[in-house]
């Protein structure tokens, strides 16, 4: 009994471990720490689970298999993460967040046959019946949603923009409420006996899964795996509503609600709606050709370098662009042979720059940029100014002025990095391709903008050469 | 309908704990900066990982060799999330600290 007792309290400290490391993981000072402190908790309750877990007076058996399992997920899971590359961070969390759902999946799956408690029948429609249909659910629909979203990251899937797809969602989540209604009704049966209906509905959750991800654009994904994050943190939390765990239900919960308030924040830096990205499809397409004044200017790789190199102030905007080319190390060779030069370079970084918010910073602070470079869009954006150049490398919506001037245009109201205020303005781009947004940027067009198209990274070094041989 | 409130009433403690901690949630995330979204989100993956604990209990009883089977495929996933999602996050962090000086 005494080892009740400690798993108990075990799990009383577990969950007060992970409040407070997701506390310390919302302030850069504390933040390692506080990942530390949630990883501490988590290692202890699982622990705990195995040492004293006891179900009708029976302790967990199977251990030798059970600490197989921990131990090949732990190499593959440290393997992984160890390896992969600071651009590929966004799919990774996909990924991981797939894994936390398929299992949240597979332990409804297991659960339901045992409904009976021993007995042979059991009342379907009950709090616990819906509690493991709601966990298969949720937790199929993030497995096969982080699925496609990673595969979409990872340039393997490409984006399904069918109008109609979304009418045939709605359809799909009213078929999965219907499904679990009608499972709910059956009365008293052997839940065993069943096992054939719960498959279909767990076919039916995953397709929707995979359904729910394939319209959203590629540049709406962090947004998606944020939501996913909170569907299998709530996945998580029905387990533990089953097995009355303070632990899971804590730390399930907890994730799903701050999983949808940083959805929300993530969403109002674009200045979208939550059901605006789910749905899909932006509007119009923008202010018509005619409306596009001035013409487009190109400058020649050793006219930037000489601009650059006699500058004193220059402000580098990174973009979308620069995180698929891989190009932040370059960048920051600019950033050295340009300050050697006398020229003052900083960084502005718009709040959901690259592919997640917030991953620009990672992937420059990997790349060794100084974390004082990076500036905030709202504070840089009162310097632009007195800026002599601004430097945009694949970043196209976060410096578009339609988003202040055109009320029409679909970014209307997003705040943006004010570029056009700057005394010179360089675009670095593929090509005369539209933003994710897919309206035309007034500010290619502006007098002060010169283009330098080409790859990113190709332009860079080639960028990089010149400003050296000056 | 009375079946209804008295599931409500014998979990009336998860309930509570799952009303408040919906709160909690939403307190202590809403003043991060924005710099932090991406290891915050992955920090908060890992946190559900707490869902191997599920598994390893459904595992711990499992019987048939099915039920084996799926119980070891989960308790591998689980770890995969706990794991991959601790140590991803410590090295994003990593490198922001290091810069700080």
């Amino acid at each position: 009994m005494i080892g009740t007792y400690i798993l108990e309290i075990s799990y009383i400290i577990a969950s007060v471990f992970f409040i407070f490391g997701l506390k310390m993981l919302s302030h850069p000072e504390t933040a390692r720490r506080g990942n530390f402190i949630a990883a501490v908790g988590m290692g202890m309750a699982i622990l705990f689970t195995i040492l004293f877990h006891t179900k009708d007076e029976q302790h967990i058996g199977n251990i030798g298999y059970i600490i197989a399992a921990l131990i090949i997920g732990t190499i593959i899971g440290w393997v992984i993460a160890k390896r992969v590359r600071m651009t590929a961070m966004p799919q990774l969390v996909s990924f991981f967040n797939g894994m936390g759902g398929a299992c949240a999946a597979l332990i409804s799956l297991m659960e339901f046959p045992h409904l009976a408690h021993g007995g042979l029948y059991t009342q379907m429609f009950s709090g616990e019946v819906l509690d493991i249909l709601l966990g298969l659910v949720i937790g199929s629909i993030s497995f096969a949603g982080s699925m496609i979203a990673f595969g979409k990251l990872n340039g393997n899937i490409g984006d399904l923009r069918i109008k109609w797809l979304r009418y045939v969602n709605i359809g799909f989540l009213v078929i999965i409420v219907g499904f679990i209604a009608f499972v709910m009704s059956m009365g008293e049966v052997d839940p065993s006996q069943i096992m054939g209906w719960i498959y279909l509905l767990l076919g039916i959750a995953l397709f929707y899964g995979v359904l729910f991800v394939m319209p959203i654009g590629g540049a709406d994904m962090p947004v998606v795996i944020s939501l996913l994050n909170s569907f299998t943190g709530v996945a998580a939390a029905t387990g533990g509503f089953l097995y009355h765990n303070q632990a899971m239900l804590t730390g399930g919960i907890l994730v799903g609600s701050a999983g949808t308030i940083l959805t929300v924040l993530m969403c109002k830096a674009m200045n979208r709606s939550l059901l605006n990205v789910i749905v899909g499809v932006f509007g119009g397409g923008g202010p018509a050709a005619d409306q596009v004044a001035g013409s487009i200017k190109e400058i020649t790789l050793s006219d930037a370098s000489i601009l650059l190199s006699y500058s004193k102030k220059v402000v580098i905007v990174p973009g979308y662009g620069l995180a698929v080319a891989q190009a932040q190390h370059l960048c920051h060779e600019l950033e050295n042979h340009l300050e050697d030069k006398g020229v003052e370079v900083r960084y502005a970084i718009h709040p959901v720059a690259g592919r997640m918010p917030g991953h620009m910073n990672v992937l420059l602070a990997e790349a060794d940029v100084s974390y004082d470079k990076l500036i905030e869009m709202d504070n840089i954006n009162p310097d632009l100014p007195n800026t002599d150049v601004v430097v945009i490398i694949g970043a196209n919506d976060v410096v578009n002025p339609a988003a202040e001037t055109d009320p029409s245009s679909p970014i209307y109201g997003m705040p943006i990095i004010k570029a056009s205020e700057a005394k010179n303005v360089i675009v670095m781009k593929r090509g005369m391709g539209k933003g994710y947004a897919a309206i035309e940027n007034m500010l290619f067009f502006h007098d002060k903008t010169r283009m330098l198209f080409g790859d990113a990274k190709a332009t860079l070094q080639k960028l990089v050469n010149e400003v050296k041989s000056l | 309908m009375e079946n209804i409130l008295a599931f409500i009433f014998e979990n009336k403690e998860p309930i509570f704990a799952i009303i408040l901690s919906i709160f909690l949630g939403i307190e202590v995330i809403s003043h991060v900066p924005a710099v932090l979204h991406t290891p915050l989100m992955s920090g908060a993956n890992a946190i559900h990982g707490v869902v191997i604990i599920g598994a390893i209990i459904v595992m711990g009883h499992a019987e048939t060799t099915l039920s084996m089977i799926l119980g070891f495929i989960a308790v591998v996933l689980g770890t995969l999330n706990v794991v991959g999602g601790f140590v991803v996050t410590d090295r994003m962090l990593e490198m922001f600290k290091k810069k700080k000086k």
